[in-house]
């Protein structure tokens, strides 16, 4: 009883951090879509809602990403596409970003789309209630204004590279003026039945069962969507989801949610597709923080290069992942912008570990590892670290807890070292600086700088890299920051995470952007 | 003793012991760590202390802990469950909404194992040591002692994937649109891996206390008056010794029928039985209290209103406990 409700505890929890995507053969852009059919994915934990304005909890962003549109979307190397956005160009000092909208786009009851609700909804909507939209609006921007119908002009306060990046379905989604624009955000009943400019509609939420989405016949884009019909269904048991897939229930499996050991053997059935692709938006890294606010040897940066040589993460890749992933090699991942491979690097080497531990002046202080409830891969791989830690001398014991106990202690710096994992959102600047920053040592969530690292060194080249004017000045900043972190650890990176979409191989074009399933029903068809 | 004040002796009771099964859930859930706000902010992967304070104010948790405990209360009183803002929707709607796929599930799986456990233990006993007798107790033993989720998940493997039987998951075909009798049809078929799998536990209980309840009686010496008397052994098994062996029994149902609504987290979870189960256990995660509460006191206010007429049924099946109740 215990096992199978911590199961889905844990593949709950595991996707509502995560969210799920791939990409799709370039093949299959050469064939001829298909009108018609219906394709059904899974979706798991239920979202809380669909109002993707104002959640943005993995599954919701999954079914939300086919309702609502944003201005941008992006490829897999992260370069911008046009989206509600049909053109736009950026002044010469980067200052002044101006965006043409495609014509002829409706909302889902009808009422056309215009400059005024893009101007509602990043000035007034997402500045109000949306925490990485708040920033860049509140920290960025002087001013977004309306040129005509069609045009709207976002004028910065300096440059900002990563703003291009920030308009991707959930960061930046497009919302009703006319339906939100004078009311109670969160207490709209509208918020019960999403309205969205994207290619599907939502037809019926079975609580409990599935979230039905119909084709969007007034679709701006012509020809599109190719599907009638995706039904997302929700099945919270791991195992009963790949008998789902096995049977013909489910097309698409989406990113984290079948067990890690149930990858390869679905990979291998008939008329399966694989793809990792898709999550390059995300690129998921996962680590472990040290309390370096707790003092003691946690603070201590030999002690800390001793832990990274201790740590077989090779093992953690291969057999605690299933080979899934990528090791790290500092707080950027390869997958996205601005990463250098220019550091000092951490092998598996025991003898060296003890070598530091001892020089660090440890005396055998306990060290409580604190697990993330995510299910049994990541009790496993806790239970794989203690093991090296502890045979590199580390008086370490394992610490577990429920899913909001887990957030409120990594909220409130409650820890002495505590598995965490985040996006990295395509841009140092909004997906890594959190992390490391002084500035971001805060209390309330899990998201900031829990372990308490401070070095002015590298808030400066954080902040510097932010609004350095071209991308040549931001690698030479981040390629510097990489540098000194790698040497400093002030936090132990274990994987860039992997995520695979299985899906029947007659399902075309399912993953074809940086963000995959997001959005990827618009480009769908089914042969 | 009339029947009239034993009941109102009865509801008065229960309805003090609701009150105070409230008030208690509202603290106990209090003391678990994490609130909704922090939970729904840390699903999301982002967050701010602004985004905090608008969903606990949302949620009502900016307001002091007896405020909120009055507001719970007085709701109650008049038969308001509060509403979930994590869902957006009443908790009345939500556990009404969910309410027919569990009874149907559980009340399913009440029959079956009754049925079953019943026949199976009368069974067992009027064979008792040979070699049928031994297969029922055996199988008894097992499926007493195996996990459910254990045969949940063989039993989709076995029955859906390697035969193709039945479906693993869900209340009906999605997407399939039936209405009336094929509906009805699809949802039984749906149906019989989550009712099976959720009956087997109970049906191994009460064939076991059937058969030793049974055996038990068997020895009495009413038993042996009624042989003396000429009865073929049909009868005095049916008519003496069940008679009086289904007290137990009767005991151990009101134990199961009170759990009708509360007690399938884990069936509905592996077969993706969209139930109360799921609905509470997921708010248990999400913190989500409102809920949580409210499917806590409809739980609570079946296995009271059950054990009433698990008293009543007493009462009936044996006359005497009437006379000195």
């Amino acid at each position: 009883m215990t096992s199978a409700i911590r199961r889905q505890l844990a593949l709950k929890a595991t996707l509502a951090l995560t969210t799920a995507l791939a990409l799709a053969p370039l093949t299959a852009l050469a064939q001829t879509p298909k009108s018609g059919g219906t394709v059904h994915v899974v979706v798991q934990p239920e979202p809380p809602m669909l109002m993707q304005g104002l959640n943005q909890n993995g599954p919701t962003n999954m079914v939300a990403g086919n309702i609502y549109e944003s201005l941008l979307r992006y490829d897999e190397k992260l370069t911008p596409i046009p989206s509600l956005a049909k053109s736009w160009e950026i002044s010469a000092d980067s200052k002044v970003y101006t965006f043409k909208l495609q014509e002829g786009v409706t909302w889902h009851d009808g009422k056309p789309f215009s400059a005024d609700d893009v101007v509602f909804s990043l000035d007034k909507f997402l500045r109000e209630v949306h925490p990485r939209w708040r920033p860049v609006a509140n920290g960025q921007i002087e001013k977004i204004e309306k040129v005509d119908d069609l045009t709207v002009k976002i004028t910065l306060k300096q440059p900002f590279g990563p703003l291009l990046l920030a308009m991707e379905a959930a960061g930046a989604p497009m919302i009703p003026k006319h339906i939100y624009d004078g009311t109670d955000y969160r207490a709209n009943p509208a918020n019960n039945t999403p309205i969205g400019t994207g290619p599907f509609k939502l037809k019926e939420w079975k609580k409990g069962s599935y979230i039905h989405l119909v084709k969007n016949e007034s679709y701006w884009q012509k020809g599109k969507p190719h599907l009638d019909e995706v039904y997302w269904q929700i099945i919270p048991d791991a195992a009963a989801r790949a008998v789902a897939y096995e049977t013909g229930k489910i097309d698409v499996l989406t990113g984290g949610s079948v067990d890690v050991y149930d990858v390869a053997r679905l990979s291998k059935l008939p008329n399966t597709c694989v793809t990792t692709k898709g999550w390059e938006m995300f690129a998921p890294h996962a680590w472990l923080t040290p309390n370096i606010a707790r003092g003691g040897p946690l603070a201590n940066k030999q002690f800390r290069q001793g832990m990274m040589y201790a740590i077989d993460r090779e093992f953690g890749k291969d057999v605690v992942w299933g080979g899934l992933g990528k090791l790290p090699t500092g707080p950027i991942s390869s997958k996205t912008k601005f990463y250098s491979a220019d550091v000092p690097k951490y092998g598996y080497d025991v003898a060296k570990a003890k070598e530091l531990v001892k020089a660090s002046g440890y005396k055998g202080e306990p060290i409580k590892l604190l697990a993330l409830p995510y299910g049994e891969v990541w009790s496993r791989w806790a239970e794989a670290i203690k093991q090296n830690l502890t045979d590199a001398g580390i008086n370490v014991s394992i610490e577990t807890t429920d899913v909001p106990g887990w957030t409120q202690k990594a909220s409130n710096g409650d820890f002495d070292m505590t598995f965490n994992y985040l996006y990295q959102l395509g841009d140092p600047a909004t997906g890594v600086a959190r992390n490391y920053v002084s500035t971001n040592i805060i209390k309330g969530n899990p998201f900031g700088n829990q372990g308490a690292y401070i070095n002015p060194e590298v808030d400066k080249l954080f902040a510097d890299a932010a609004i350095a004017p071209t991308n040549e000045a931001r690698q030479e900043l981040y390629t510097k920051v990489q540098k000194i972190m790698a040497e400093e650890v002030p936090v132990l990176w274990q994987l860039e995470m992997d995520f695979p979409t299985i899906y029947r191989c007659n399902v075309k074009n399912l993953v074809t952007t940086a963000i995959g399933v997001n959005d990827g029903f618009r480009d769908a068809w089914k042969d | 003793m009339n029947l009239l004040h034993f009941l109102s002796g009865r509801l008065v009771k229960g309805i003090l012991v609701l009150f105070a099964i409230a008030v208690l859930n509202f603290f106990l859930i209090r003391a678990a760590p994490g609130d909704p706000a922090q939970v729904l902010a840390g699903e999301a992967g982002a967050a701010d202390a602004q985004l905090l304070e608008q969903l606990r104010a949302r949620f009502g948790l900016d307001q002091p802990l007896t405020t909120q405990l009055w507001i719970y209360i007085k709701g109650y009183m008049t038969f308001d469950l509060g509403f979930s803002y994590r869902q957006q929707q009443p908790v009345l709607t939500l556990v009404l909404d969910r309410l027919p796929a569990t009874l149907l599930l559980t009340g399913a799986a009440f029959v079956i194992s009754l049925g079953l456990g019943v026949i199976m233990g009368a069974l067992a006993a009027r064979r008792a040591g040979r070699w049928s007798d031994s297969l029922i107790t055996t199988l008894s033993l097992v499926f007493y002692a195996t996990p459910l989720f254990w045969i949940a998940l063989m039993s989709q493997i076995v029955f859906s994937l390697k035969f193709g039987l039945v479906p693993n998951v869900g209340y009906e075909t999605i997407g399939a649109n039936y209405t009336g009798l094929a509906r009805a049809l699809d949802i039984g078929h749906h149906l019989i891996l989550p009712a099976m799998t959720l009956g087997l536990f109970f049906t191994a209980l009460y064939a076991r206390m059937m058969r030793a309840s049974m055996l038990e009686v068997a020895g009495a010496d009413f038993v042996k008056t009624a042989r003396a008397k000429g009865l073929s052994p049909g009868i005095v098994s049916r008519r003496h010794v069940a008679r009086n062996a289904i007290l137990p029994v009767v005991t151990l149902a009101g134990l199961q029928a009170g759990q009708l609504v509360g007690g399938a987290v884990l069936t509905e979870t592996v077969f993706a039985w969209p139930g109360i189960g799921r609905l509470m256990f997921d708010a248990l995660v999400q913190r989500d209290y409102s809920v949580l509460l409210g499917v806590f006191f409809m739980s609570s206010a079946m296995v009271v209103g059950f054990n009433i007429i698990t008293d009543l049924v007493y009462r009936i099946a044996d006359p005497r406990i009437e006379a000195t109740s």
